[in-house]
């Protein structure tokens, strides 16, 4: 569909800046008599900090600061989005690879890096680490974290960040015909949006200025005030567009450090990360789950029973939720009569792990994908028939207590093995694998949008939502689009100033379209009842004989154009219309995840390939992705995210993975020893495609769309890996190595 | 040993004559020096290719190669591919067209990679391209729009 309005594959706004340079991110910024900061790190994981000696470094011409833990308040300041436990810089012990312990700001890059390599850390390196999930439960592991930080925490002294249990029925009184139990593993990968995290802060007034490559700048404007203590409107936080985030830029990392360091140099500061850095500011967890499903001979489920074991890192960001909200959706789209989850995330001297594209969901559906699919070879059942056997149907409430399954998820199962060719002769040396993943849409929300009508009939709409790639710019303006009817491009979305735009809760979860663009919608309508008081007015007619649609406005004899009406209403002073939104989505304390989710992201993934017999190395000659989306606002945007997350869901099960030493440091820092797919590593055929019948709670019935094509990547994959070769491997990434060393073993 | 060198060069069709320090590459001199910001800064190793500018008609990592040696030469970056008054020109175009930018961080680097490969054959096949732009990372993973928008811009260029 061509056009502007709801449904058109419009250009992406923005996209103009996007393919001229013109764009501006973060590192596109300079501020005036701007000093530049460089961490000072350790090349280990854990050690013991004895002293820090900064003569050499303040010889350097140009430096101004050497920030060490002793030049922040006592106790340190700590912060994070579920607990406080992330200090400003490493106090007494390094916890991780790569944690900043100083930070030296200079007139100049080049004076700041010479100067924080001449930093001299006297420390003893803490050997024995907690480097993985078995070494982390066992009683004679160091503590990672000091139980200090955790009081009345029943697990401090242990590296249990928390246990959670969820599910429904009782597992153990079930009688299965057949019980498959396996564990899984899933590795440590790392987000690797193309731009560096980047922080910058500046003194403003009485207040100060932070800018970051954030994805919820609202969050890091509250984080700052509490650390300064200061009022929410003097922490003014700027968020330019991230150029990729994926999760990864969601919550607040070095943005007090460079808070503290403006306000002690009365300097505007920079830091912008090196890639390498990066890799050491952010991951996926890694995990290992132990599943063991029942199922009747007919391919019934019986039930669902996880061991979960997230390794979260050495700090918790936003890595509890992923536990929780990943875990609690472990037994899938499926009717199950009872679920047992047990989930656990714990603590490791390993770099934090947070949000990721999925959110914990990708890893438990490896591990319960996988499970279903030895189940079905066990009884000779087909992988796609066991699916469909036990898949939810549309309006079934198939985890008690939540949002019954809101899509024809059927049709996307139904659709993915149709464009596969599910049913037709397998090639020889060929294997196929059909993999469903469902993940939770937001839990809770709140959004704010402000639209202006200017006197022109152009319009200007306000939103908190950072734009990233998903394209949330040219989806609100397509909305206002089609409800003022004023083309694209005589419409801006403004975003990314935190004392201009309205608050946002966050950008995750795939949240947009259906909670902010409902307040840009409700923005629009509350503009459109303006203009019919306004109409009614002009017409000397009554309210209640005006209508206004589509950027339409009808009267008894008569219609006008939205802009025509306003340009005569408004007079000669001129003058604009602004209409506000809220959408809103509150805390349900009673539910587990403290609200039921808002929306599901069902996904079918099918693929088909070929493994080289002489390498190991995969070949995917079909990747199928259908999503159920309600409605694709813009279909090439729809479509861009969705084979997106399925190149990206190709990454974690065919190639990436961190690479530890045994003392916990990241053997494969940034690009060259890590990989990512490449154009030279895309499937031979690769479609994507979107179940829509407009059932979302969204404007127009959307639901959220950028997540689902990930999810079901690697046992999908994996699958057909077993079905080609006959090996079974439980552990990613299915590099040729991996398959090789499988292959021979065998033989 | 001098700190600084000064070096004559045209980018974008403008001659100009930059002082740079030598150890400086010519990602830095364009983005701190001459204020071209469109190049954009990654891996810093030559992997990704998002500082991929054209040097005297070639794809370059221009975080792999000193300031000091384009002393003389040509350099094209993003900023240069439009007309002046802004028009875009077909391969930008079409890239808005197929929907490639998503984030849009890796883009200047691919557009360059891409017109370098259209420049020396205007007629790529599909593995021509995903062979041209290979050492362009994009983790928003937008190759098929990428891919599309080069064929078409090479269709378009061909009418």
């Amino acid at each position: 569909m061509s056009g502007d309005g709801v449904g058109a594959s419009a250009r992406r706004v923005g996209g103009y800046g996007r393919v001229t340079g013109h764009q501006e991110y973060l590192a596109d910024i300079t501020l005036t008599d701007m000093l530049h900061v460089k961490l000072v790190t350790l090349d280990c994981a854990r050690a013991r900090i004895i002293s820090i000696d900064k003569t050499a470094a303040e010889q350097v011409s140009g430096v101004r600061l050497i920030m060490t833990a002793e030049d922040l308040p006592h106790p340190m300041p700590r912060f994070g989005p579920q607990f406080q436990d992330r200090p400003v810089l490493a106090t007494g012990e390094t916890k991780y690879h790569g944690e900043p312990i100083a930070a030296v700001a200079a007139e100049t890059k080049d004076a700041a890096e010479a100067a924080a390599k001449l930093v001299r850390v006297d420390h003893e390196v803490l050997v024995d680490g907690v480097f993985s999930v078995s070494r982390a439960l066992d009683p004679t592991a160091p503590l990672v974290q000091d139980p200090d930080l955790r009081p009345d925490d029943p697990l401090a002294n242990t590296n249990i960040l928390r246990e959670h249990h969820f599910g429904w029925g009782d597992v153990d009184s079930q009688e299965a015909d057949l019980v498959v139990e396996n564990t899984y593993e899933f590795p440590m990968v790392t987000h690797f949006a193309i731009e560096p995290h980047g922080f910058m802060a500046a003194p403003d007034g009485d207040g100060i200025a932070i800018w970051s490559t954030i994805q919820h700048p609202y969050l890091l404007q509250k984080t700052i005030a509490k650390l300064l203590d200061l009022p929410l409107a003097k922490v003014r936080v700027f968020a330019p567009d991230p150029g990729g985030a994926f999760g990864g830029k969601q919550n607040p990392k070095l943005e007090p450090l460079v808070a503290y360091m403006s306000l002690r140099t009365g300097r505007p500061v920079r830091l912008i990360l090196t890639l390498d850095e990066t890799f050491q500011a952010v991951r996926r967890a890694s995990t290992e789950i132990r599943v063991r499903t029942g199922l009747n001979s007919d391919g019934t489920l019986v039930f669902e029973d996880f061991e979960s074991n997230f390794l979260i890192g050495a700090y918790v960001d936003i890595a509890d939720r992923v536990v929780t909200k990943g875990n609690y959706l472990a037994a899938g789209p499926y009717r199950v009569p009872a679920v047992r989850i047990i989930a656990r995330g714990i603590l490791s001297h390993t770099t934090p792990s947070t949000a990721f594209r999925g959110f914990g969901i990708p890893q438990v559906t490896w591990a319960r994908e996988s499970n279903l699919d030895e189940g079905a070879r066990a009884l000779g059942i087909d992988r796609l028939e066991i699916r469909l056997r036990n898949l939810a149907e549309q309006g079934e409430e198939f985890v008690p207590g939540d949002t019954p399954a809101d899509g024809d998820w059927q049709q996307a199962v139904r659709r993915a093995a149709e464009l596969l060719g599910w049913d037709e002769p397998l090639p020889a040396g060929r294997g196929r694998g059909i993999a469903l993943g469902l993940k939770s849409g937001p839990t809770t929300g709140l959004s704010y949008s402000t639209v202006r009508l200017l006197g022109d009939g152009s319009v200007l709409i306000y939103s908190g939502t950072s734009d990233m790639g998903q394209g949330a710019r040219t989806v609100f303006a397509q909305i206002a689009s089609q409800e003022l009817g004023v083309p694209l491009d005589r419409i801006s979305v403004i975003m990314g100033d935190s004392t201009v735009v309205p608050y946002d809760q966050q950008t995750s979860a795939s949240r947009s379209s259906v909670l902010m663009g409902t307040a840009v919608l409700r923005a629009c309508q509350d503009i459109q009842a303006k203009v019919r008081t306004m109409a009614a007015r002009l017409d000397g007619v009554d309210e209640s004989e005006v209508s206004v649609e589509k950027g339409m406005v009808y009267l008894p004899g008569r219609e006008a154009t939205v802009t025509e009406t306003l340009v005569t209403g408004l007079g000669p002073l001129g003058g604009e219309l602004v209409g506000n939104g809220e959408m809103r989505k509150d805390k349900d304390l009673e539910h587990p995840l403290g609200g039921s989710a808002l929306f599901f992201e069902f996904n079918a993934t099918a693929v088909e390939l070929e493994v080289d017999p002489g390498t190991g190395e995969i070949t995917i000659t079909k990747h199928m992705t259908v999503s159920d989306v309600g409605l694709a606002m813009n279909p090439l945007q729809v479509t861009g995210q969705d084979e997106g997350a399925a190149i990206m869901g190709l990454g974690h099960t065919l190639m990436e993975h961190y690479i530890f030493d045994e003392e916990g440091r990241i053997r494969n820092l940034g690009a060259i020893d890590y990989r990512i797919p490449t154009s030279l590593d895309l499937p031979l055929e690769l479609r994507s495609d979107s179940i829509e019948n407009a059932d979302g709670p969204g404007p127009y019935g959307v639901k959220g769309i950028s997540e689902g094509a990930l999810l079901a990547v690697s046992p999908a994959v994996g699958s057909a890996v077993t079905e080609a070769t006959g090996l079974i491997i439980r552990d990613l990434p299915l590099t040729p190595q991996r398959v090789w060393e499988a292959m021979m073993e065998r033989v | 040993m001098r700190d600084t060198l000064s070096i004559e060069v045209k980018v974008n069709g403008i001659d100009r004559s930059i002082e740079v320090p030598v150890h400086h590459t010519l990602l830095d001199v364009l983005r701190e020096e001459v204020g071209l910001t469109g190049t954009k800064e990654c891996c810093v190793v030559g992997e990704c290719g998002a500082c991929t500018v054209i040097v005297d008609g070639r794809p370059i990592n221009s975080c792999l190669m000193l300031a000091v040696e384009v002393d003389g030469a040509e350099v094209t970056t993003v900023e240069g591919l439009a007309a002046e008054d802004g028009r875009l020109n077909p391969l930008q175009e079409a890239f808005l067209d197929k929907g490639a930018p998503q984030c849009g961080f890796c883009i200047p680097g691919q557009l360059m990679s891409a017109q370098a490969l259209l420049d020396k054959k205007p007629n790529p096949t599909v593995d021509d391209v995903h062979e041209g732009l290979a050492g362009n990372l994009c983790r928003c993973a937008g190759y098929q729009q990428i891919t599309a928008a080069v064929l078409a811009a090479a269709e378009v260029e061909r009418q």
